[in-house]
């Protein structure tokens, strides 16, 4: 089960007629770091929330054996398929540790949720290690820095033993330092779990990427590593604003 | 925050003393019966805080709920005072009319009793399981259970008969074979109230301290967010109005023994509403503001609202508006502010489970 691989083929989302997905097809195996971009409503954003059971979309999108189309959100996420969101979302009134613990929850007897907590669970106490944030165990998640939230927001998949981590622009509003730490912070989790990472910025996912797919329109324009696809002429036309990103550095 | 429950746990004792032990001493018959009317007003407060301050479900029709538990005791002591024959009220529109079926069974004191708890929570269950699976939520829910507050008030009113309409039902003798008109036996009943509502105070004591309590404040603030950690919000929010509804029930049960009357206005749109002032004003996220809330506002209700019935209405208007736009959180979050405003300026007041946002109908 732990080398089961994301396969979504042909996804195809509308919104009363217009197709924001119109037919995307990608794989991600655990062990790389899997990008996904496009320029702004490419569709990057809607394959996530189809795939997660946000919105419906038709087509096939499998983990390993498992179809996901058409179950309900929260027994997707028990099926292993943790995401993030494209502006950071943890529960600011609580704190650090309670935003992990409740996401730790889903593997607890439903009784237990009656009991207070004693002490700091080990799984959380690892993804606290893993993710920086020791520091701030008692620290309300709403004071967090921007970047400090995302990390919470991964700690969080961390803790919900998540498989597959699906980050929507996880690094967008950060330092470069953090950037650098997200990005090693992301090659390790990999190693084991699927994670696929939709991004705006070129250099971040030059440094991280093991494969790339490029949306546009709704549509995948090309696909593979980074050099194939930043040689790729299709890719330097619809990027031709920020061409000079895809090919210097 | 690993401290503080056990200081609430002290400030319940505190209270329990107050209201168990020193009350019934100090106080006169007549304010140990008021007493005892707002420590009913003040467990269905209870239930309301934990709905729609920490679960974020704003519940305007908590008189449906206080209602089954009211009239399944008032129907009881109805019965217990007739003997034999059948409720003086029926008997007066047709003196040969039948018991209608449905009251016979609660002449068991067991069956009323057992009605009292488990009326609220099936029904409860049931339009809350509806609802929220649904995701229905912010001013529909809210709209919702306030017309089926209105609704009930209104079935009652139209049923004289069978009811008593909107005379009510009154003059209850025997409590499960005590005399009510007996002294000692009022200071009893009060006992009870108090003490229940002691009992529903540790109950969301223990509820806000629980795993339970983090996962209900999270799903307050981030339904979505919620879903997408693998739990169903739907069950989280049921679990916590379920509860509410229980608690307004036994209120409503409470009330009955001690004001010897129940009618449809007690529990209609303007109580139901009543109920919710109580709780913002004392404060809704907070473990003693609803309460402390719900049983101000009946004192006014009983000291300005009997000399003075016209100008009670706008002072609760304004005091309602006052709080709601310069504090939020209710009474109970004064301390915090006055902590906050004597702290260094840089220091931010960080947040907690206790403060929501003042937004309070989500959509
Ligand atoms: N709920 C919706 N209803 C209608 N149209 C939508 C909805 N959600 C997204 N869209 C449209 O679908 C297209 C794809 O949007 P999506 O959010 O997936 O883009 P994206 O690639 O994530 O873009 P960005 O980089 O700006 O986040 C856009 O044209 C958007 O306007
Ligand atoms: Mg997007």
């Amino acid at each position: 089960m732990t080398d089961a691989s994301l396969v979504v083929t042909d996804l195809r989302v509308e919104f009363s007629g217009f197709v924001a997905v119109g037919g995307v097809s990608f794989d991600a195996h655990p062990g790389e770091v899997r990008f996904l971009i496009g320029p702004n409503g490419a569709g990057k954003t809607t394959c996530i929330d189809a795939i997660t059971g946000l919105t419906k979309g038709t087509g096939s999108a499998r983990l390993g054996e498992k179809e996901l189309l058409g179950r309900q959100v929260h027994k997707i996420v028990r099926l292993g398929v943790g995401r993030t969101f494209q502006t950071a979302s943890v529960f600011d009134e609580l704190t650090v540790l309670q935003n992990l613990d409740i996401a730790a929850g889903r593997h607890r007897p439903a009784i237990s949720l009656l009991r207070a907590r004693r002490g700091v669970d080990p799984a959380i106490e690892r993804a606290l290690e893993e993710t920086g944030l020791a520091g701030e165990l008692t620290t309300p998640a709403g004071i967090l820095s921007h970047g400090q939230k995302q990390w919470l927001e991964i700690a969080m998949l961390l803790v919900q033993d998540a498989k597959v981590l699906l980050l929507d622009e996880p690094v967008a509003g950060m330092s470069q330092d953090e950037r650098t730490a997200t990005g090693e912070l992301l090659q390790r989790i990999a190693a084991k779990r699927i994670v696929l990472v939709v991004e705006h910025d070129m250099d971040f996912m030059r440094r991280y990427a093991t494969r790339v797919t490029v949306l546009h329109q709704g549509r995948v324009l090309s696909q593979g590593t980074v050099a194939e696809v930043q040689a790729d002429p299709r890719v330097q036309e619809v990027y031709l604003g920020t061409a000079d990103a895809m090919t210097e550095g | 925050m690993t401290k503080k429950p056990w200081i609430s746990l002290g400030g319940i004792g505190v209270f329990a003393v107050l209201l168990l032990a020193v009350a019934p001493l100090v106080l006169s018959d007549h304010w140990l019966n008021n007493l005892g009317k707002y420590c009913c007003w003040a467990i269905a407060a209870v239930g309301i805080g934990l709905a729609w301050g920490r679960g974020g479900m704003l519940v305007m029709g908590q008189g449906v709920f206080f209602a089954l538990g009211a009239y399944s005791m008032a129907m009881h002591l109805t019965l217990e005072s007739a003997g034999d024959r059948v409720p003086g009220f029926m008997v007066l529109y047709d003196p040969l009319a039948p018991l209608p079926a449905f009251w016979e069974p609660f002449r068991g004191a067991g069956f009323t009793l057992l009605a009292i708890v488990l009326l609220p929570v099936v029904v409860a269950g049931i339009l809350g399981y509806a609802l929220f699976k649904r995701r229905v939520k912010g001013a529909y829910f809210a709209i919702l259970t306030q017309a089926l507050a209105v609704a009930l008030a209104t079935l009652i009113s139209s049923t004289i008969r069978e009811t008593g309409g909107d005379t009510g039902l009154s003059d209850f003798k025997y409590f499960f074979g005590f005399v009510l008109n007996d002294p000692a036996n009022k200071i009893m009943v009060f006992l009870i109230a108090a003490g229940l509502l002691v009992v529903c105070l540790l109950v969301v004591w223990q509820l806000y301290r629980s795993r339970f309590g983090e996962l209900l404040v999270a799903t307050r603030d981030a339904e979505e967010r919620v879903r997408f950690l693998g739990y169903d919000p739907a069950n989280v929010k049921l679990v916590a109005f379920v509860v509410s509804a229980l608690m307004a029930s036994i209120g409503g049960a409470m009330f009955v023994p001690i004001v010897g009357i129940i009618t449809p206005a007690e529990i209609g749109a303007a109580a139901s509403i009543l109920m919710i002032a109580g709780v913002a004003f004392g404060g809704r996220a907070s473990l003693f503001g609803p309460a402390l809330g719900a049983m101000a506002v009946g004192w006014g209700q009983s000291s300005l609202g009997s000399t003075w019935p016209d100008g009670w209405t706008y002072i609760l208007g304004l005091l309602f508006i006052v709080v709601i736009l310069f504090l939020p959180n209710g009474l109970s979050s004064l301390p915090a502010r006055f902590a906050a405003a004597r702290r260094r300026p840089e220091q931010k007041a960080a947040p907690s489970a206790a403060t929501p946002e003042l937004e309070e109908v989500r959509s």
